[in-house]
């Protein structure tokens, strides 16, 4: 939690915005994940945003979807993964926050998930599907986990936004766009008024996600949020680089351009 | 009005979890639009002129009431309880279906959304909403799985004649639950201007108990008829489950009916110890699946798991959140039949009845080719059948290599 708190406070002293990549944890294998990391903090990211792969990702578009599968069919689980977790956290002091679906989660167990993923170094965790209203599984209210629990809000949350806003902790993650995570080409026009009404609800610092996809795009919206969360644009590059057999030269070239295109 | 419908609507109440089952677990994005349609039942339900359209509707649209028919034949073959069929094969569209998608639409209408989109497995979902669409002038997208789009290629035509653009779904299995990720993901795309009929009882709250309230005059009618042409309750009313929505349309009003044996039947494919079947009550455990807890296959990592039924309609990893609850209390008992025996019984009801049965009714009927030699001749049963058996001839055929 620490970890990811003196982030934001380093980049806001420092007048910059937080540059988070999403990556699907063992997409194509472990080693590669765990070098990437390593390679995406050389290029500037400062938090990074780590998939759990689901079988059913609800909220994702079609790359993460394949970048998920690539990564199942290699035989990730939670266990490796946060096995993974702990590796990446003996090297570096990155803050990383997984991403992953509720009913993974309930699957390992609520209570031991939060413990493990303490013990290895996870700063966070964002569940896509649920809601406040759903924190219930076998009858009983899920409690609340050791690491930070990112909170969603969305451009349609309309009479939501006060409260999920209020008692956000790390960071709030703003849904830029309508629509399951993908590329755009552009974001929708009320993007400004619903960032100064999230904004208006709270202090926590607002990263916003989905549909962000070029350099050009982060350079037109880099003062509605204190940072920006970029996914399939990012993975779509290296599916490309995989194909290419390219080193990921692609996808850090491309993070090389989000970092310099945040920092103008 | 009719007296069913009123009935229906009166006894609301809008249960956002059976037990523990249920519940939103759905992404933010679609939370506000979950509660206005929420809102949005409320409002109608107390709207006298929204249940007068839906009963018009329902009688001179979908074709309702549907008969309950002493299956006499079957009854004298099979020597044991009395078999009544209520023929929601009878209704415009050929299944249960149209129930559903009439209030829905009608909603959607109230909220002022366009366009409607809909999963489908077996097809009778997709040209339900397609035929509404058609009907109230909304546009509409189905999303179909791509196995399924082949299983049943008549249905993929009559929706496109009705309008619809039919999606091909690809990923994961290509069938029900694949086209229903891909239903949820339009949704979250254009949650304003679209209003997504979820076909069964699953999906996040409202969806699990505004469809089993649309789907609950079958059972009412059902209980009303037999009462006149028996004079007593039946001694057990069964149906097929994938989602449960003819199931529970049909077990509702008897649930408070303590001397009714509530049975579901689910797919048990190939066999419940092949791991090809859809029996998530008899094989699953307890997890979250499109946006509801009750009982799935998964793997140990919460994965959903692969299902096989020769029924597409009944190719579900999940289960209505309902049922999850009468089977967990004791209410409901969830027996599974297979392949082998639904086509078996597809062609012994087509034989002796001159009905051809849909091959998902054709589960629920094996269960009581099971059931009704073991009981007297002065019990009775009532069973669901559900939709028709015409979507099903070219399977029909296939499974006899004559295809």
């Amino acid at each position: 939690m620490k970890r990811l708190d003196n982030r934001f406070k380093l980049l806001k002293e420092n007048g910059k915005k937080a540059l988070i990549p999403f990556i699907t944890a063992g997409d194509p294998d472990m080693n590669t994940t765990i070098q990437l990391v390593s390679e995406l903090e050389k290029a500037g990211a400062d938090i990074i945003e780590l998939g759990l792969p689901y079988s059913d990702p609800l909220a994702d578009g079609p790359v993460l979807q394949r970048a998920a599968s690539r990564a199942l069919d290699k035989g990730m689980d939670t266990d490796r993964y946060l096995e993974m977790v702990a590796e990446i956290r003996k090297k570096t002091e990155l803050p990383l926050v997984c991403l992953g679906y509720v009913n993974s989660l309930l699957q390992y167990g609520w209570d031991l998930f939060g413990k493990r993923a303490e013990e290895a170094g996870l700063d966070a965790v964002i569940i896509p599907d649920l809601p406040k209203e759903a924190r219930f599984f076998e009858g009983h209210a899920l409690s609340p986990l050791p690491i930070t629990e990112i909170r969603l809000v969305a451009p349609t949350s309309g009479t939501r936004i006060k409260e999920i806003a209020e008692n956000a902790e790390g960071f709030l993650y703003c849904i830029a766009s309508r629509g399951v995570t993908g590329s755009r080409t552009s974001l929708s026009e009320d993007l400004q008024d619903f960032m100064s009404m999230v904004r208006g609800e709270s202090n926590c610092p607002t990263a916003l996600g989905f549909g962000i996809s070029s350099p050009e795009m982060v350079a037109e919206i880099r003062d509605l949020a204190d940072g920006f969360i970029v996914g399939s644009a990012l993975v779509e590059k290296i599916e490309e680089d995989l194909r290419n057999g390219s080193d990921f030269s692609e996808a850090l070239k491309f993070v090389v351009e989000l970092r310099s295109a945040l920092d103008q | 009005m009719n007296a069913m419908v009123k009935n229906a609507m009166d006894d609301m109440v809008l249960e956002d979890r059976f037990g523990i089952f249920g519940g939103q677990y759905a992404p933010e994005t679609l939370m506000s639009a979950l509660m206005e349609l929420e809102e949005e039942l409320k409002k109608a339900y107390a709207d006298p002129s929204f249940l007068k359209e839906l009963d018009e509707l329902l009688k001179q649209y979908a074709g309702r009431e549907t008969p309950l028919y002493f299956a006499e034949n079957l009854t004298k073959k099979l020597s044991g309880a009395k078999i009544y069929l209520k023929r929601e094969d009878l209704n415009h569209t050929g299944s249960h279906k149209i129930n559903n998608v009439i209030g829905q639409a009608l909603l959607a209408k109230r909220m002022g959304k366009n366009r409607i989109i809909a999963e489908t497995g077996a097809g009778q979902h997709g040209v339900a909403a397609a035929t509404i669409s058609a009907k109230m002038g909304l546009e509409c997208d189905v999303f179909m799985g791509a196995e399924d789009i082949r299983r049943q290629a008549q249905n993929v035509y009559k929706m496109k004649i009705l309008g619809a653009r039919v999606h091909s779904v690809d990923a994961g299995t290509g069938t029900l639950k694949d086209a229903t990720n891909e239903a949820i993901r339009d949704w979250i795309a254009r949650v304003e201007d679209t209003h997504y009929i979820i076909g069964s009882v699953v999906g996040p709250h409202p969806y699990p108990v505004m469809v089993r309230n649309f789907q609950r005059v079958i059972g009412l009618e059902a209980k009303k008829q037999i009462l006149q042409q028996e004079g007593m309750l039946p001694d057990a009313v069964v149906a097929c489950v994938g989602g449960g929505s003819n199931a529970i349309g049909l077990f509702h009003p008897f649930i408070e009916d303590h001397t009714v044996d509530i049975v579901g039947v689910e797919a048990a494919g190939l066999g419940l110890d092949t791991g090809q079947h859809a029996a998530a009550l008899n094989c699953g455990s307890v997890g979250v699946i499109h946006g509801m807890l009750t009982y799935l296959m998964q793997n140990k990592q919460g994965g959903i798991e692969p299902v096989h039924s020769i029924s597409a309609g009944l190719d579900y990893p999940g289960i209505g959140p309902e049922h999850a609850y009468l089977h967990d209390s004791g209410r409901g008992r969830y027996e599974a039949v297979t392949d082998q025996e639904s086509v078996e019984a597809f062609h012994l009801l087509t034989r002796s009845e001159g009905i051809i049965p849909a091959l998902e009714s054709s589960h629920a009927l094996a269960q009581v080719i099971k059931m009704a030699p073991s009981m007297s001749q002065e019990q009775i049963i009532v069973m669901n059948l559900s939709g028709r058996g015409d979507k099903d001839i070219h399977t029909i055929m296939e499974s006899e290599g004559k295809a």
